[in-house]
């Protein structure tokens, strides 16, 4: 099959053609359910918002459907293809393979969250992103999700065929670059993930087209979780890949130790998947030794490695930093960091907020008793606002930063406002976690459209502190709202009427990656006490005590609530 | 050798660890070990463990059972909507129907006693949300889950539903007195 290859002057990269075309159109479709769901949040924040209390029930719950769905799927897995196929082709310099079935793929995926988007805001099928059965959707609901699926299926398995092709080709030589190797490991958890959806979805599908009776609501929820926790699972994988590649795009720095990072990622494809337990903790049925193993990752490997890549990420610009001279003290290499770039900024602002935020509240809310204080809280949305806004979707614009001049050819416009982009967005969603899981400590529902309860007669009257978090929850939603929307108006600015960027050199040909050359044995020559990255080390110790302090705070306060056995 | 490059050394396994990283793997995987061992020891030393007993049933079912206990120990009626408010022995099996969209009945228990509280939902699934205690359960239908319960607060305590159950959801709310 012919087809041209570019090499971009301005990073070196060199895309090929059909997978260009097929990241552009996916990164399009992603940024637009960014905007549907972005739109979406405003009803969500603003009814949530005790004070303003804006759309009717069922508009809200509508809406809250949609959100969730298009931000959680669609604009997160359209990203991730886009992100697939350029750790493939386009770093390992090959053509994609089977670019007809990866254009199927697409349009699968495209028909899926058209049409599942349809269903909801039909508006009876307002059953929320789980859709626990016995609760019936439109059966295009379920369609759409499957086709969806489908389509991601398609994605997964054509990257991996580029895996295959560049190595038959011998585009690059030795082993995959880490980024890679962290594309495999979201690929594998993905193909898991959908498997499990498309089990428990197509049953769901026949049930709500009066084909079969009855699915097991609690069977239903045990594997409905296997897609729905394990699809941020992908999402962990692909950011921590994307932290990885940032680091080494703004400072060229190398992974500290490939041994370290690549076993991190391992750790994943083997423990990550258990933690869709998590959803499953106070449910009835299962066994509290299957709760135990599973909701820690089996002893909590998954943390581990998590807790790996939160200090190597950092550690490995640190060294960079430091061979470069900044050597002062322990933070100088942070301080002169490039924090007006908005690749650096956004990607150093989500790994922080993923870690501190996302990361520790995690771990509590997944250790199996303390999982009963904020089982449905707005502490849960408050947590995964941590991991999957800050975490992922934090990390995705960065990366857009990065991609506007090289994918897309454009100069982006408005480069001032895209400096303050990250710490607006990133900073105020910083802050509606906190608030929301301050509300979740209190009581304050999930999901929910009135905390006042409508006036029943046996309503609880949450405390005058519940009603202010909810209160600066709405506030600082708008405030993230707002930097989202700058996100979309610069991305799609840019693609519109940027100024047009010299597109490289065409060749027809590949040009393999050459041997990457061992590098100079030196001695080491910056750091302390043996310590090639101390002011990293210090920040993990931080870190580290306050998952510990919090931790334990929070068992302090399940010993003192009512005894159950 | 960036990561976004192959790496130099082919077998990336064999690539030496720093020693801030070697520090880090252990301090990390202690800490690990002992969450997991928190998360057993509470099973043994703790009082706040949520029970797995568990049954299949029907709405017809129990509904039948719920009724009984209503029969049996009903001391007075609240509100215009006259819900039983119910006081079972210490030790007794307490029934607590969820449904659209109420709890149903009102339940009064004694400070310090122990009881089995049945909790199941007549329809969707439903969030036992024990306020201001913040306890948390998930009411799945077709399952009885029998929950062994002590309070040792007295006062008023709202149950409110915190998972999705419809158009009414946000109305849905029970109560238990402590005594």
């Amino acid at each position: 099959m012919s087809t041209t290859y570019r090499t971009c002057p301005r990073s070196g990269l060199q895309f090929e053609a059909q997978a260009e075309r097929l990241m552009l159109v996916n990164a399009v479709a992603a940024v637009v359910f960014l905007l549907v769901g972005g739109i979406l949040a405003v009803g969500v924040v603003l009814t949530r918002w005790p004070a303003v209390h804006w759309l009717s029930a069922d508009a809200f719950y509508m809406v809250l459907t949609a959100h969730g769905i298009d931000m959680l799927i669609f604009w997160i897995i359209f990203f991730e293809m886009a992100v697939l196929y350029f750790c493939s082709s386009t770093l390992l310099r090959c053509r994609i393979a089977t670019p007809r079935m990866a254009w199927l793929g697409f349009a699968l995926m495209l028909i899926g969250a058209v049409t599942n988007n349809v269903a909801v805001f039909r508006g009876s099928s307002s059953v929320m992103m789980t859709s626990y059965v016995p609760m019936m959707a439109e059966p295009a609901f379920y369609l759409g999700l499957i086709l969806f699926a489908v389509g991601a299926l398609i994605g997964c398995f054509v990257f991996l065929g580029t895996l295959v092709v560049a190595k038959r080709e011998k585009t690059y030589q030795g082993s995959i670059p880490l980024v890679t190797f962290g594309a495999v490991t979201a690929t594998i958890i993905a193909v898991f993930t959908i498997t499990s959806g498309a089990i428990i979805l197509i049953p769901t599908f026949l049930m709500s087209v009066g084909v079969i009776n009855q699915v097991d609501p609690l069977v239903y929820r045990t594997i409905w979780w296997a897609f729905g926790h394990s699809s941020q699972q992908i999402n962990v994988a692909a950011h921590i890949s994307i932290w990885y590649a940032i680091a080494a795009i703004c400072f060229g720095a190398k992974p500290m130790s490939e041994r370290v990072s690549r076993g991190a990622f391992l750790l994943y494809i083997l423990f990550l998947q258990l933690a869709s337990a998590h959803h499953l903790l106070a449910d009835p049925g299962m066994s509290t030794e299957w709760k135990v193993v599973n909701t820690s990752y089996f002893m909590y490997f998954a943390v581990l490695a998590s807790m790996i890549h939160g200090l190597t990420i950092p550690g490995a610009i640190e060294v960079a930093q430091r061979e470069k001279g900044y050597t002062k003290g322990l933070f100088e290499w942070l301080r002169k960091a490039p924090w007006g770039n908005p690749v650096f900024s956004g990607m150093f602002i989500s790994l922080i907020g993923f870690g501190f935020l996302g990361g520790i509240s995690g771990v509590m809310m997944g250790t199996e008793q303390l999982n009963m204080l904020i089982h449905n809280t707005i502490y849960v949305p408050g947590h995964f606002h941590a991991t999957v806004v800050v975490g992922t979707t934090l990390s995705f614009m960065a990366l857009t930063y990065f991609l506007i001049p090289v994918l897309f050819k454009r100069e982006m416009i408005n480069p001032g406002l895209a400096k303050l982009q990250p710490y607006m967005f990133g900073l105020s969603m910083y802050f509606f976690c906190l608030v929301m899981m301050g509300a979740g400590t209190l009581g304050v529902s999930r999901r929910h459209w009135d905390m006042a309860m409508g006036g029943s007669p046996l309503a609880y009257e949450f405390p005058g502190a519940a009603y202010l978090m909810m209160g600066l929850v709405g506030i600082a939603g708008i405030a993230a709202i707002l930097g989202g929307a700058i996100y979309i108006y610069i991305t799609v600015g840019s693609l519109l009427w940027g100024k047009k960027l010299d597109a490289g050199v065409q060749t027809t040909q590949t040009i393999p990656l050459p041997k990457t050359p061992m590098p100079n044995v030196v001695v080491q020559s910056h750091g302390s006490a043996g310590f090639a990255a101390p002011g990293t080390f210090a920040l993990a110790m931080v870190f580290l005590i306050s998952f510990v302090l919090y931790y334990f705070i929070n068992w302090k306060y399940l010993s003192q609530v009512w005894g159950l056995s | 050798m960036s990561a976004i490059l192959p790496p130099a050394e082919r077998l990336w396994w064999k690539h030496p660890l720093d020693r801030v990283e070697g520090t880090w793997i252990v301090i990390a995987f202690i800490w690990c070990m002992i969450m997991f061992a928190m998360m057993v020891g509470w099973h043994i030393y703790g009082k706040q463990n949520l029970s797995t007993e568990t049954y299949k049933t029907t709405p017809e079912l129990f509904s039948k059972k719920a009724q009984d206990v209503v029969d049996k120990y009903t001391v007075r009626k609240e509100t215009d909507k006259e819900i039983p408010v119910v006081h079972p022995p210490p030790g007794s099996d307490v029934y607590l129907v969820a449904r659209l969209w109420d709890w149903w009945p009102i339940i009064e228990l004694e400070k310090d006693k122990t009881y089995k509280l049945h909790l199941t939902s007549m329809d969707f699934n439903h969030g036992f949300s024990l306020q201001p205690v913040n306890i948390n359960i998930q009411v799945v239908p077709g399952y009885e889950h029998v929950v062994k319960v002590t309070p040792n607060q007295s006062g008023t305590f709202s149950i409110v539903c915190n998972e999705f159950c419809g158009i009414g959801h946000a109305n849905m709310a029970g109560r238990i007195y402590v005594k």
